[in-house]
């Protein structure tokens, strides 16, 4: 039997408002344990949450990007579990009537584009985090447990897709879509590694043509979009190879292990867990008023899906669209600017795209500090078009620019790299080096065409490099031919 | 005894120069001191905090600094309310020793208006009971009779009023708690409008319901006191920011011309003759007085203490699953998480709190929810139903505050149905939000106070106030309890 993966994915995002989703306390990722909280985070007896605006203001920006409706009543509900870092051991989140339901998001895999339906998107509050000491980190057989609350009550905002992804391919490219698209809003960081951006996979498998679910299994702990693909398909493997043997799918929790590529079952799931849900009598309903969701819909940033399209009309191909699409603001404007003084929009993107980046991974500088505008790129490429410099002079002269040496001409002209393409001179020069290479000049005319190559190579040094070499070889032909 | 004075007597000698914050402080301490071996109205007494207070009230004064009608004022607060740095257990086990951070809002306010707090009072362990019996540390007796149970939860505030130990209290009300112990005691209670008084950092037992409100000596400071905790407040996101009544402005306009209503529900099976004939006796008065007397039918009533069961115990059982051992107050021991959670709460809690903790799971849980909890909520907006189309017809409703006086300590506690009846016709106006005030109207035959209930519609405060006052002038009620004092 052929059989059908059928993936949801379930994002966690980490808002980056100033203070926390129900209190006053500053959110930031590594301040000193147990420092950025207070008696509504610790749980302390009477202490009370109060909703914070912005945080609600950003789930409205990440359910508008995503296509979604925004509830205009929104309601908190109590989520109800003991664990040692959720201090109230109920968690404040929402349940059948979230701020934002029903969107999508389009996802390119291998130059195809799949939709992919958006549940829901809900606000709730992130747990404090816990440490296992002894054990090698792991819960069972630890010494201790150290607790830090820093992060307990940081806006979180879930996001769950619908079961439409049918690759890993897929999962990942929904997973890296849905990050471009939070980090462009500017809601949060998305850091993988901080776990401002987390995810699970709810993976099951069908029979090709069925329309039924399968039993599903949720796959936990991966900290990379590779991990979640490679996690999404070890999954799919493995449940496909189970049935395929005659046994069965149950529904459990499994913890993806990056070293050993495999998922171990950490826990069965009796029907669903029972959080006995119920409305937070602490907040009243959320009023979402049409003017207020107008506005933040006006706020809206280009999204990268359009960007893309965007530079795809320029002209560029799907894999340096897709690039820059994803590059850093600043280099996007110093393309889309020398692109609108005229440059070629593929030279432009290459160059941003290649050396630019090349040069600031190796001096480890951000984007934000480069000293190149748009026109001095479009200078750059219309020089090198012009046939004013050669291709690799121009890397020279792009690291002077971005050294501050001066404009591209300006660079050219000190590091003397302007290329000798008056005909003349070079004639000149052409009738010098054969004159001093009669043997090579013998072999040419014996059949030997690799001379050719030889013969430019000194003419070039004779220049250091500075002839343009298409016009070296014509002379040379013309002379040996004569 | 001799007579304590009002919160409004108390001001005026004050600003007369007849006594000072100190020495009112120093004269409830001493009735503390010669009290407290009897009823236990008190956890905790701070001496020291309070004194510096009362002086710095002195000076003030002094200085020309008024706060207002609590400036200098002894008031004693229901140990479920936080105050920094002073020992607030809510009477559980699992609290003890705790020391909160952080003021409650209420206190905030209590000390800006310049009052003087004496103490923090007993209650039933998170304030879940009606007889001050289910308290960690031993239960408070009623002044008018010590074999007897003050009320509760707030019976502790209610008994330390009532013989003077304080001027006033504070004290929370989620089924009648601070109306119920008032009518037991002889004092005036009164609940607020939900959402007037802030509830941060009143330790809650079920946030929908939980309002913070004053027991007092007098409608007038009742009144007085409630204009100081009350107001708009940001940490509280259930809050009313609106425009708030003026609560004084009827005390003495008369009830002329207003309409009552007597609810036929809260009557008849169950209540003490005497209560009922008080009752009968003060409405006869109110009519002779110029109001419109119209018995009113609200049937809802009928199944308003179910529905309180389930929607008291399912708030609860959230809002106390922080008290984990995890972070503050009782640990138990434990090999794992779990195990130190469970030791943790099964040695914490009492009888009474883990009877309901059990009971709103229950009632929460998947399968059980819509039949439970979902019921409930419907029953809940049938009250409030109810009390709008009530109010079509008349300005405030009136009934007993309890169906009976204060019973025997012991005599309830076995049977919690029994005991749960004690709140029958205070629940409505926590399940609706609404206003209501407990008045003494005068003692059954075994000299024991029995309570007058008047409610009124959401910010009906000042109708509430004027209706109040006017029982109590027809009542004329003397708070003497008949507690022998013992010299300390």
């Amino acid at each position: 039997m052929r059989w059908e993966p059928v993936i949801g994915i379930e994002v966690h995002v980490e808002l980056l408002t100033d203070s926390k989703m129900f209190c006053g306390c500053a959110v930031g990722f590594g301040a000193e344990p147990n420092t950025n909280v207070c008696p509504t985070c610790l749980g302390l007896p009477g202490a009370l949450p109060v909703t914070n605006r912005a945080a609600i203001e950003s789930i409205m920006a990440i359910g508008l990007a995503l296509n979604c409706e925004v509830s205009p009543r929104s309601v908190f509900h109590r989520k109800n579990y003991f664990y040692a870092d959720l201090p109230k051991n109920y968690q404040i989140s929402q349940f059948d009537n979230p701020v934002c339901t029903g969107g999508y998001l389009d996802v390119e895999v291998e130059g195809a584009s799949h939709r992919v339906g958006i549940e829901r998107a809900h606000m709730e509050e992130d747990t404090g985090k816990s440490t296992h000491v002894g054990a090698g980190g792991r819960i069972h057989a630890a010494e201790s447990t150290l607790l830090d609350f820093n992060r307990s009550g940081v806006p979180l905002v879930e996001i769950v897709s619908r079961p439409e992804i049918r690759s890993a391919e897929e999962a990942r490219a929904y997973a890296q879509e849905l990050r471009s698209v939070v980090v462009e809003l500017g809601v949060s960081d998305a850091r993988l590694e901080e776990g401002s951006m987390r995810f699970d996979a709810n993976v099951s498998i069908r029979p090709q043509g069925s329309t039924d679910l399968g039993t599903k299994v949720e796959v936990k702990n991966m900290n990379s979009f590779r991990s979640l693909e490679r996690a999404v398909e070890h999954e799919i493997a493995r449940q496909i190879g189970l049935v395929d043997s005659g046994g069965k799918v149950v529904m459990e929790t499994r913890h993806w292990d990056e070293e050993a590529g495999v998922t171990h079952s950490m826990r069965t799931k009796e029907g669903s867990s029972d959080y006995r849900y119920f409305v937070e009598p602490d907040l009243v309903p959320m009023v979402l008023d049409r003017e207020w969701v107008r506005q933040i819909q006006e706020t809206l940033p280009e999204l990268p899906a359009s960007r893309r399209e965007r530079y795809r009309r320029d002209g560029l191909g799907d894999a340096l669209a897709g690039v820059l699409a994803a590059a850093d603001p600043a280099l996007r404007h110093i393309y889309e600017d020398a692109v609108t003084v005229g440059a070629d929009p593929k030279a432009a993107a290459n160059w941003v795209t290649g050396d630019v980046i090349g040069w600031l991974r190796r001096r480890e500088l951000d984007p934000i500090e480069l000293q190149l505008d748009g026109a001095a790129l479009a200078e750059l490429v219309g020089m090198v078009g012009e046939g004013r410099i050669s291709s690799s002079a121009a890397k020279d002269v792009l690291d002077g620019v971005l050294s501050g040496e001066g404009r591209p001409a300006e660079v050219a002209e000190t590091r003397d790299l302007i290329q000798i393409s008056d005909r003349a001179s070079l004639e000149t020069l052409v009738a010098e080096v054969l004159a001093a290479n009669p043997k090579a000049v013998e072999g040419y005319r014996g059949g030997d065409e690799k001379v050719v190559g030889f013969l430019v190579g000194q003419v070039m040094r004779a220049t250091q490099g500075k002839a343009d070499p298409r016009m070296v070889d014509e002379l040379l032909r013309e002379q040996l031919l004569a | 005894m001799s007579p304590m004075p009002s919160v409004v007597e108390a001001g005026r000698w004050l600003r007369d120069g007849e006594t000072t914050a100190v020495r009112l402080l120093e004269g409830a301490l001493q009735r503390a001191a010669n009290c407290e071996a009897q009823i236990h109205a008190f956890l905790t007494i701070d001496r020291e905090r309070a004194l510096e207070t009362a002086a710095r009230a002195d000076a003030d004064l002094a200085d020309g600094i008024d706060r207002g009608p609590l400036h200098g004022i002894p008031i004693a607060l229901k140990d479920n309310m936080c105050t920094r740095g002073v020992e607030t257990t809510a009477a559980s086990q699992i609290l003890a020793g705790y020391r909160p951070p952080y003021d409650a809002t209420v206190v905030s306010r209590l000390g800006e208006g310049g009052a003087v707090v004496v103490g923090k009072t007993n209650l039933d362990e998170f304030a879940m009971g009606s007889s001050t019996e289910n308290s960690a540390y031993g239960p408070t007796f009623n002044p008018w009779d010590i074999t007897r149970v003050p009320g509760g939860s707030s019976g502790g505030s209610a008994a330390a009023v009532a013989v003077g130990s304080s001027v006033a209290a504070l004290g929370s009300d989620t089924g009648g708690s601070i109306r119920q112990p008032a009518a037991l005691c002889g004092v005036v209670g009164m609940k607020p409008t939900y959402g007037t008084v802030s509830r941060y950092g009143l330790i809650a037992f079920a946030s929908s319901l939980d309002q913070i409100g004053p027991l007092t000596r007098t409608v007038e400071d009742s009144a007085l006191t409630l204009e100081v905790i009350w107001g708009h407040d940001p940490l509280d996101a259930t809050s009313y920011s609106g425009d708030y009544p003026d609560p004084k402005a009827g005390l003495d306009r008369g009830v002329a011309g207003l309409r009552v209503g007597v609810v036929k529900e809260l009557s008849g099976e169950g209540y003490e003759p005497a209560v009922e004939s008080a009752m009968g006796e003060m409405v006869s008065r109110l009519e002779g007085a110029g109001v419109e007397v119209v018995e009113v039918s609200l049937p809802s009533f009928e199944i308003a203490l179910s529905a309180y069961y389930l929607i008291a115990p399912a708030e609860c059982s959230a809002n106390l699953a922080r008290f984990d051992g995890i972070r503050y107050g009782h640990r138990g021991q434990g090999s794992t998480t779990e195990g130190l959670m469970s030791r943790t709460r099964a040695e914490g809690f009492g009888p009474e709190v883990t009877r309901r903790i059990l009971l709103g799971t229950y009632a929460l849980s998947a399968g059980y929810y819509e039949a439970f909890y979902g019921q409930a909520q419907r029953v809940r907006a049938a009250i409030q139903e109810d009390f709008t189309r009530a109010y079509q017809q008349v300005d405030v409703l009136v009934s007993p505050t309890s169906p009976t006086v204060a019973f025997a300590a012991g005599e309830r506690t076995a049977n919690p149905l029994a005991m749960y009846l004690s709140d029958i016709c205070t629940i409505p106006s926590n399940l609706a939000g609404h206003p209501a005030i407990s008045v003494p109207v005068g003692l059954d035959s075994q000299g024991l106070p029995i309570g007058f209930q008047v409610m009124a519609p959401p910010l009906g405060e000042e109708v509430m106030y004027q209706v109040a006052a006017e029982v109590e002038r027809f009542a004329g009620f003397e708070l003497a309890p008949t507690l022998q004092e013992v010299a300390s």
